[in-house]
């Protein structure tokens, strides 16, 4: 007979422990990562949504605490911070093709980052949110970090504005392939820079993994579409009230 | 290896000093990959012959955004438990988000591909 009572104190002692939470998290990615490869890199089974639906079952069906398994996971999180500065070496490595296209980079980026905030203005007005809401969501294609700074400054709620922009993140770069291909976008540049541009990180995750020219356009286009956001949407609102 | 990581986290660390001292709302880490991007950028035009960095440097980096995905899942799990932060307007946000989003692909996208030269890609 297995000592019930045994296990029990294991898990207590597990569960208060970081590396259960970080085994959990990157064996969910591993098999949403395989999931994604046998479907041929289907876009839909996106392996950051698909991992993260897999987390939030087991965390939901055994009743933990979402703090509790942050505490845990917060090492690979952290690791965020330096991936974001290992971008420079890609951008470093494609530099002239960056600098010699520098002219339509810089007419997408502003074209895209206005698009960007206008459209989600009108759409919200369409729904009659309320104006706190409203204000969550305009910075909502850039990397969460500056979406939050941007909401706090307009009068927007920090922590929606966190949920908004990752829910953007896995929209644009599960769906964006479709839009891509309906439009027979040939350019992997194009298709990354837009993706970088409309969903930050997650969408240059998915570029990454799908070409190097893409991925590295993308995280162009996340890093200035960051810079040129934190500035337009204040002017943008100075100009609606 | 252990030389790329402290170069990586030293950049790191330059950033988030800088945000903090200026208050600027760009992310330490951004200011980060500025900088080292700027000092690649600076050694490669002084020194033309060599590469600005030795090979190490390129393997951590690469290996570190091959795993890129992976990174977002905390912070995507703190989603899912807390997406009734958004009560009744969930539905309505969403479809603000996912017609913004896929317009703003759409526009983005073929602005660059009619924008972008042809010659020099793919290389």
């Amino acid at each position: 007979m297995i000592d019930q009572q045994k296990l029990y104190y294991i898990w207590i002692y597990l569960q208060a422990e970081p590396l259960f939470w970080l085994t959990l998290t990157i064996s969910s990615y591993l098999i949403a990562d395989f999931i994604y490869r046998k479907s041929n890199l289907f876009p839909l089974l996106n392996p950051v949504a698909l991992s993260v639906l897999l987390v939030s079952l087991i965390l939901i069906s055994f009743n933990i605490q979402y703090e509790r398994y942050f505490d845990g996971a917060k090492f690979i999180h952290f690791l965020l911070g330096p991936a974001t500065v290992a971008l420079a070496i890609p951008i470093y490595r494609k530099w002239d093709l960056i600098v010699s296209n520098s002219k339509a980079i810089l007419i997408s980026l502003t074209l895209g980052s206005f698009f960007a905030i206008f459209i989600t203005y009108v759409l919200s007005l369409q729904f009659k949110l309320q104006e706190e809401l409203i204000f969550s969501l305009l910075p909502r294609s850039v990397t969460a970090p500056i979406a939050m700074g941007i909401s706090e400054i307009i009068g927007g709620i920090p922590s929606l504005t966190a949920i908004i922009t990752l829910i953007t993140g896995v929209v644009g770069a599960s769906l964006g392939v479709f839009v891509f291909d309906l439009m027979k976008l040939k350019k992997m540049e194009a298709r990354g820079f837009s993706l970088g541009l409309a969903s930050h990180g997650i969408g240059t995750a998915r570029a990454m993994s799908r070409d190097k020219n893409a991925g590295v356009f993308a995280a162009v286009g996340m890093g200035l579409s960051g810079l040129i956001t934190s500035i337009i949407v204040p002017l943008f609102l100075k100009i609606i009230f | 290896m252990l030389n790329s990581i402290f170069i990586i986290l030293l950049f790191q660390l330059m950033g988030e000093f800088i945000q903090k001292f200026f208050d600027f709302s760009i992310p330490g880490p951004v200011i980060g990959l500025i900088f080292l991007l700027s000092v690649l950028l600076i050694i490669k035009k002084i020194n033309k012959k060599h590469e600005a960095f030795d090979t190490n440097l390129v393997i951590s980096a690469e290996n570190l955004l091959s795993y890129l995905p992976l990174l977002f899942i905390p912070v995507g799990v703190g989603v899912v438990m807390h997406l009734s932060l958004l009560e009744e307007n969930l539905v309505s946000v969403l479809l603000v988000i996912v017609f913004g989003t896929l317009l703003t692909l759409a526009l983005t996208g073929y602005v660059m591909e009619k924008l972008l030269k042809d010659n020099n890609l793919n290389d």
